[in-house]
């Protein structure tokens, strides 16, 4: 007696089919699961045979074996649970066999039977849809995900209740793929006064998707900018909010209560993180957080801090918008086009910059804190600006511009930006001098020219003028780069 | 040129420079890796503190590209800080510029400024007393102070504290009876104790690069260069006449936008009327509205 099911095995980003096959046979009673399985799915041994007597189903006393098709592909987690169940219960005649082949199905299973959320529902109802099937049974949590990838999904709270379904004896409740969510949540830019410069930065990080570099003695505020990035950011489309939920969801980062990633993301990894952390990595690839700030903003706060090959890893990316990792268990691209923010003192001990503190710094430490940061990546920030010390009468002045009110300009230069204005002869001009006296590489060069053709897009103008040109050498002017040599 | 020939020049060659042979006990022998006539020409040393700060590297520079535009070599000790700003800032003045070494000229020290020697040795001079092969030691030092002070028709010490190796050098320079110039700093600040004690003694501040130049009877460049700005960076600069300030400052200070600030501070920066250290952006001509003439 042999039955099948079909879910789906998570490869990097993908979902790839795996058929569940039981096969009943006479002898002495035994259970084996091959094809691959990693230790987790392994012991879905253990939680299927408690599930399936729970649910007061029968457990049958045969010789059983269950195969992963195809079988060179490793299989990894507990999602694997729910449909080995189900392909038992289907080889033992307790539910139709023809019936839940027109199904997918995906979930863990606790020792009580209830069904409970793994990662990855999204990409493998996406799968389902795919390969022709019409409907994945998941666990209620995973539902509203799958019904995101136009599939219809089945609801089960309990395996009982999804042999019940399998029967026809039960009919569980319709689920309505997220809608999205508009506005911004997070802190808001009004928090932030003063700092004219820097919220200028912000809002052409913004338009642009430039990357940032804010500098600065300790406590002016630098993280706090950061952080309000993301509520200026444009929102989403529906096709990048589905990208991103696909990440989020493989990564098992969802939300409960909110399947659809529908505003930027914003990853802030520790200064500690690994190079694998950050691009991603394992055995069979898992993404980083460059993929996880996908569409979004990766913010490295005290960027001198992290491991130097972790930072010069993601030169690959900030070019690229992507990472390819190689592993000996796989290959794996994964996008990773994000809007990369840091922050850094201008000496270890703090207090450079800052005309109240006294640098203690000598010039080997300081040079030593400064070379951590290549030049390579050093040029790939759009934007560097010096966040210095806020008098007192500033902070006690009336809040800033709001997040709304900037997003609202940034929207509309994002769209401008869709058709870059061209670089008018007075611009070019004044960017050919900048490139004979400072020292701007190829890269920097049109860097500069991006920058400038954002604050001409903010503008509203139909070219970049030499004054939008002037202000986008500010953000890299030769001291702040030439005077770290 | 082969940059890496090293030209020997004894006591009485007559390659030898003349201002040096004044010294008490002027080096038997030079050694001279570059152009051996940048040190027949009338030069300035400019020298002053290691771990000098933001003003004192600034001032360094903006001087010594001013002495070196109107012909004047600069004399410095290719040191970290005051020195090496002093080398820079006379490179991209387009003029010529020798540093003095303590150990052998074959040496790079410190190791980083061997690119800065490289390119000072393409125009001007790496000089010193001692054979190559000679290892750096903090008991030649002071020696090698009183070869700049001998290579030079005047001394300015940018940033000292007390006790100074920069000292030394004006001690020399006065001992020769040539003219000694210190920067004034802040009263408060250890970096300037050396200056101003300097002042304090009677040298003659240096508020200008027409202190120095009048005294060596070398006609300061006659246009100002900031008839072309445009108007908002024309107040930005009266605005840092005042002294130094953060873009922020100038934002709110001049009601301008920050974009137009920004843009206005490039175009200060890239006509060499303005520079920025740590997010605070210094005038060139402190004090002083633009194009404005001293009271002869």
């Amino acid at each position: 007696m042999l039955a099948r099911a079909t879910t789906h095995a998570l490869v990097g980003l993908e979902a790839w089919p795996v058929e569940v096959e039981a096969h009943l046979q006479r002898g002495v009673p035994a259970f084996s699961i091959v094809g691959l399985p990693d230790k987790a799915c392994q012991e879905a041994k253990e939680r299927v045979r408690s599930g399936i007597t729970s649910a007061e189903l029968e457990w049958p006393l045969r010789r059983l074996t269950v195969n992963l098709a195809p079988a060179g592909l490793r299989k990894e987690g507990s999602g694997f649970d729910l449909p080995i169940a189900l392909a038992v219960l289907a080889a033992s005649h307790q539910i139709p066999a023809e019936r839940l082949a027109q199904h997918a199905a995906l979930g863990e299973l606790a020792l009580d039977g209830r069904v409970r959320p793994v990662p990855g529902a999204l990409v493998a109802a996406e799968a389902a849809r795919r390969a022709g099937l019409e409907r994945l049974i998941c666990p209620p949590e995973s539902a509203p995900e799958a019904a995101l990838a136009g599939i219809e999904p089945i609801p089960v709270e309990h395996l009982a209740q999804a042999g019940a379904y399998l029967r026809g004896t039960f009919k569980p409740p319709r689920v309505a793929p997220p809608e999205a969510r508009n506005g911004s949540g997070g802190p808001d830019l009004a928090d932030v006064r003063g700092q004219e410069r820097a919220r200028r930065a912000l809002e052409l990080a913004a338009a642009g998707r430039h990357n940032l570099l804010l500098a600065g003695p300790p406590g002016t505020g630098k993280t706090m900018l950061a952080r309000r990035l993301p509520g200026i950011l444009p929102e989403l489309t529906i096709e990048q909010a589905l990208e991103v939920t696909r990440i989020h969801s493989v990564a098992g980062l969802l939300p409960a209560g909110r399947p659809l990633v529908d505003r930027p993301p914003f990853r802030a990894p520790h200064h500690t993180a690994s190079t694998a952390a950050i691009v991603g990595g394992g055995a069979g690839p898992r993404p980083g957080e460059a993929t996880l700030a996908h569409r979004g903003v990766l913010f490295l706060d005290e960027l001198a801090e992290f491991y130097r090959p972790a930072l010069e890893a993601l030169r690959q990316p900030l070019e690229d918008g992507s990472i390819a990792i190689a592993r000996v268990q796989g290959h794996a691209v994964f996008p990773a086009r994000f809007v990369l923010v840091g922050t850094m003192n201008l000496c270890p001990c703090g207090g450079r910059g800052d005309p109240a503190a006294q640098c203690s710094c000598s010039p080997q430490r300081l040079a030593a804190y400064r070379d951590k940061l290549s030049r390579a990546l050093l040029d790939r920030f759009d934007l560097v600006v010096q966040v210095p010390r806020a008098r007192s009468t500033e902070l006690a002045g009336s809040p800033g511009e709001a997040s709304a009110v900037v997003r609202g300009r940034v929207e509309s230069a994002a769209v401008r930006l869709r058709d870059p204005p061209d670089l008018s002869k007075p611009g070019a001009e004044l960017l050919a001098r900048a490139v004979d006296s400072l020292p701007l590489s190829g890269r920097g060069r049109a860097r500069v020219a991006r920058v400038a053709e954002t604050i001409a897009a903010l503008a509203g103008e139909a070219s970049v003028g030499a004054e939008h040109v002037a202000e986008a050498l500010s953000y890299r002017s030769p001291t702040e780069l030439g005077s770290w040599t | 040129m082969d940059l890496t020939v090293i030209h020997a020049i004894a006591r009485h060659d007559p390659g030898y420079p003349p201002p040096l042979a004044e010294l008490h006990d002027p080096p038997s022998r030079l050694f001279v890796r570059g152009e051996v006539d940048a040190l027949s020409r009338p030069g300035v040393a400019v020298v002053g503190a290691r771990s000098c700060s933001a003003y004192g590297a600034q001032v360094a520079r903006t001087l010594a590209r001013e002495l070196a535009a109107v012909g004047v070599v600069v004399v410095s000790g290719l040191a970290r800080g005051v020195d090496g700003e002093a080398h820079r800032g006379a490179l991209e003045g387009g003029g010529r510029t020798v540093a003095v070494l303590g150990c052998g000229i074959d040496r790079d020290y410190p190791r980083s400024h061997a690119e800065l020697a490289r390119r000072i040795v393409a125009s001007g001079a790496v000089v010193s007393e001692y054979p190559p092969g000679v290892e750096p030691a903090p008991w030649r030092f002071p020696a090698r102070n009183r070869i700049i002070a001998g290579l030079s028709l005047a001394t300015v010490v940018v940033e000292a504290r007390e006790r100074s190796g920069a000292l030394i050098t004006a001690d020399f320079a006065l001992e020769l009876g040539r003219d000694v110039f210190a920067v004034p700093g802040e009263i408060t600040s250890g970096l300037s104790a050396g200056t101003n004690d300097l002042l304090r003694q009677g040298a003659a501040p240096l508020t200008w690069v027409r202190d120095v130049l009048e005294g060596l009877g070398i006609e300061p460049e006659p246009t100002p260069r900031t008839a072309s700005v445009s108007d908002a960076a024309r107040s930005l600069l009266g605005l840092l006449g005042d002294g130094a300030a953060a873009a922020d400052e100038l934002t709110r200070a001049s009601g301008l936008s920050s974009a137009e600030v920004a843009a206005a501070l490039v175009e200060l920066e890239l006509g060499g009327l303005a520079a920025q250290a740590d997010g605070v952006y210094r005038s060139f001509s402190p004090g002083r509205s633009p194009g404005a003439r001293r009271p002869a």
